[in-house]
């Protein structure tokens, strides 16, 4: 066992690239559950959008374009869910259920091609003298611009839940979708839009997978990143810091653990392995102790009455 | 004749077998409290959606201040100066006040400013309110309260208000008339809505009855009776409930002293609760709701079990018995909510029928289900209470809300209880249906059962019950014989615990 192994700038600074698929996932579903609706379908999006901007990224070698087809092509897979559930009213379990089959389906079919391909690197921040700051520079200065987008997403979908009036709309319709329509909001555009929303941020996690974090693709390489962030939302009680703070936290764990196991320590694999998931859901059970509760509407279909 | 604020001509919309509203036309002048009366099912709702934009006309046109006027939005009608207080309020539990304020209005200023507003708005018209709490923690008149600001801050000309006083307590109607008063001394119109017929004589200058759609009759409502007005809505002459006079026989139900946690976490714990029924006895418990009637409810029913003492059934101590052994003993009970509660949605009025009655009809023979037996039980329930329904094979839950009424509380009444509670018993069932299910209750009184009747419509309850007694915070009042009871003093036995201080305006 070799702990010394283990470089502690290296391991924040991975840490912070192993949050960000679930980041971005979590922070896009907070915004689609916020407005009323529960889209399980995340897994399947994320999927979709690691192989649309895995392809667009090998075709162009741009992966600035990758990353936007990702977010195009999660936003695409959740049209579908929209038009399945706020237009045909489907059930909102069964139908997010059946997108992430279809969608890891789908980009299976898609990534036939693309197996053993490596990408072309996605680059990193390169500020001059800020980045070469020893330990800081690495930490803050040294990744690549979607880590940071995630970020930044994670501050403005919390400034406009909180803020705005169209975050006010947002958690009204989510709240109470007869009075919100009564009020004359549109619940079904208004739902429509935050379910795009929730596909792009997903795509843009899955894409963040397959060209940065692992950078090849394998079928079903998510491996239940979605699941986790679905969680996370739950258990960060619908709040954005929480979304960021359990992203961080199972990112963190992963990397430790994989360090560890590298490091050879005395701990049998499969406790390891488990440990991240048992530390997020304990430490954000012990964070929901407080009153915030779901939305109101969560799950529910509306349908106008006259 | 000066041009009447809002004028509506021939209205007329219709949806697949329903004509709601049958070329309805009537005038609401400026400064005007106009009321809408109607049973349910007459076609008010539809007819202020039309008004509010939320539902277009299929013909008709409406005037407003002589120009024409058709909202595609209820955003266009906010714009025009229409302003709804809707029946089942509008709000968002989780948001404050403030914002729950904001989200109906054109353009909201900063929160900050907004609050300051609701602060000025609120001291002016005597609705005292805090713009920071969380409306999920106000009381209904509070919530009523907000309603009425949201729509005070856009200086309406028409304020429509939906069956306001249906929550209130007294006092906080009284509250209410005050407002509004002030406001129609200021000239803004005000559409009334309600079928409390008594308060629209006490503050309406006008009224227009609707009646399956259509427009039958237009009064002054200070200069007609409310006997008169409530013939026009129904349309037929109305029986009075008859009351013959009773001796009581001995005790029936009897509970000493009994306190017991709220099984939710939003209910009331009883408190030390007092009551006793004798037979023959109708007694009315009074209160809002939320005071403890669905914990009182469940303590009788036997859904919350108590210490054996604490409930006894002509001296049987029947605590710790669920609800099937206290219906085998005869103690019946009809809850307030009828779909879920009192009856399964979509199970037909033949199984819904078996659900209470197995017991005493005996409906079930080692283990097995009497499907001809229940389904005669079923139909000989609808033929007595007179249930609109093409048969009992029908799902409960395609009934309309009068007709189930009547079906779960002939239910019970036919299976001859010794004792039988009910909740809410007419709530939301038209004049006639409600006269029914009273009398049928005073008949069952009249053959020595002892009936319990909870309920927030006070009319109701000094109709039927010979003694009164309320519900505040879970403790139940000393009963009252209610030949000497005024309403002021109900008023006060209620508590009035919301808002007590009236309006000084």
């Amino acid at each position: 066992m070799d702990l010394s192994a283990i470089n502690p700038v290296l391991l924040v600074a991975s840490l912070m690239v192993a949050a960000t698929p679930i980041l971005l996932a979590g922070i896009g579903e907070l915004v689609v559950e916020k407005s009323g609706v529960l889209n399980l379908g995340v897994e399947g999006m994320m999927i979709t959008g690691a192989i649309c901007g895995f392809a667009v990224t090998v075709e162009t070698g741009s992966p600035a374009l990758g990353f936007v087809a990702a977010a195009v092509g999660g936003a695409l897979l959740s049209l579908l869910f929209a038009v399945l559930t706020q237009v045909a009213l489907a059930n909102q379990v069964a139908s997010g259920l059946a997108l992430t089959l279809f969608g890891l389906g789908l980009s299976a079919l898609m990534g036939q091609g693309y197996v053993g391909i490596k990408p072309p690197s996605t680059p990193k921040l390169d500020i001059p003298v800020l980045s070469d700051l020893p330990v800081v520079g690495r930490i803050l200065f040294g990744h690549d611009l979607v880590l940071y987008l995630g970020i930044a997403l994670v501050a403005a979908v919390w400034a406009t839940l909180k803020y705005t009036r169209a975050g006010l709309i947002l958690r009204a319709v989510g709240e109470n979708h007869d009075a919100a329509h009564a009020l004359g909001y549109k619940v079904i555009r208004i739902r429509t839009l935050a379910i795009l929303f929730g596909g792009a941020c997903a795509g843009l996690g899955g894409a963040y997978i397959s060209l940065v974090r692992v950078p090849q693709w394998t079928e079903g390489m998510t491996a239940g990143v979605g699941w986790i962030a679905l969680a996370l939302v739950v258990f960060a009680s619908w709040k954005p810091w929480r979304v960021l703070l359990g992203a961080y936290l199972f990112g963190g764990v992963t990397v430790v653990q994989l360090n560890l196991q590298a490091a050879g320590v005395a701990i049998p694999v499969e406790y390891l392995a488990m440990s991240p998931y048992l530390v997020t859901i304990l430490v954000l059970v012990i964070l929901s102790a407080d009153k915030s509760r779901a939305p109101a509407s969560l799950g529910r279909s509306f349908h106008a009455a006259h | 004749m000066n041009t009447p604020l809002l004028s509506l001509q021939g209205l007329t919309k219709a949806y697949p077998g329903v004509v709601a509203n049958d070329s309805v036309s009537f005038d609401i002048g400026e400064g005007e409290v106009h009321a809408l009366l109607g049973e349910n099912g007459a076609g008010k709702s539809t007819l202020v959606k039309m008004i509010y934009g939320l539902v277009k006309p299929d013909s008709g046109k409406m005037l407003l201040r002589g120009a024409a006027f058709a909202p595609s939005e209820p955003r266009a009608a906010r714009a025009d100066g229409i302003a709804m207080v809707f029946q089942h309020f509008s709000l968002f539990d989780a948001l404050n006040v403030a914002e729950n304020i904001a989200l109906g209005m054109e353009k909201p200023p900063a929160l900050r400013d907004l609050a300051a507003r609701i602060r000025e708005v609120s001291e002016t018209y005597g609705l005292p309110l805090d713009p920071f709490r969380t409306v999920g923690d106000l009381s209904a008149g509070e919530r009523q309260r907000v309603e009425i600001i949201r729509c005070l801050l856009q200086d309406p000309k028409l304020l429509i208000m939906d069956e306001p006083t249906s929550v209130l307590t007294p006092q906080e109607v009284e509250i209410l008339f005050e407002t509004l008063k002030k406001l129609r001394s200021e000239g803004t119109s005000i559409l009334y809505i309600s079928h409390k017929l008594e308060e629209i004589r006490a503050l309406c200058d006008a009224a227009t009855i609707l009646r399956l759609g259509k427009n039958v009759g237009e009064c002054v409502p200070s200069e007609t009776s409310a006997r008169d007005m409530a013939e026009l809505m129904v349309g037929t002459v109305l029986q009075t409930p008859e009351r013959a006079g009773r001796a009581f026989g001995e005790m029936a139900l009897d509970i000493s002293g009994l306190s017991v946690p709220s099984p939710s976490a939003f209910g009331t714990a009883l408190k030390n609760v007092h009551l006793a029924v004798r037979k023959g006895e109708v007694l009315g418990i009074g209160g809002v709701a939320g005071n403890g009637q669905d914990e009182l409810l469940g303590v009788l029913s036997g859904e919350i079990l108590t210490a054996a003492d604490a409930v006894k059934l002509m001296d049987r101590p029947i605590g710790r018995l669920g609800p099937t052994a206290r219906r085998r003993l005869g103690l019946l009970t009809a809850p307030e909510e009828r779909l879920g509660h009192a009856a399964a949605p979509n199970m037909s009025l033949t199984e819904n029928a078996l659900l209470t009655g197995s017991v005493r009809e005996g409906l079930e023979r080692n283990g097995f289900l009497r499907w001809s037996e229940t389904q005669s039980f079923a139909e000989r329930i609808i033929a007595e209470f007179d249930v609109r329904t093409p048969g009992p094979e029908n799902a409960a839950r395609s009934l309309s809300g009068g007709n189930l009424q009547k079906f779960v509380i002939g239910r019970e009444v036919l299976q001859r209880p010794e004792v039988l509670v009910v909740n809410q018993p007419t709530w939301g069932v038209d004049a006639s249906a409600a006269a029914a299910i009273r009398q049928a209750l005073l008949d069952l009184a009249a053959k020595g059962t002892a009936v319990v009747c909870i309920s927030q419509d006070l009319d109701e309850l000094m109709e039927i019950a010979d003694s009164f007694a309320a519900l505040n915070e879970g403790r139940l009042s000393a009963p009252r014989e209610t030949a000497d009871l005024s309403v002021e003093e109900i008023g006060l036995m209620m508590g009035g615990a919301h808002g007590m201080e009236v309006a000084h305006v």
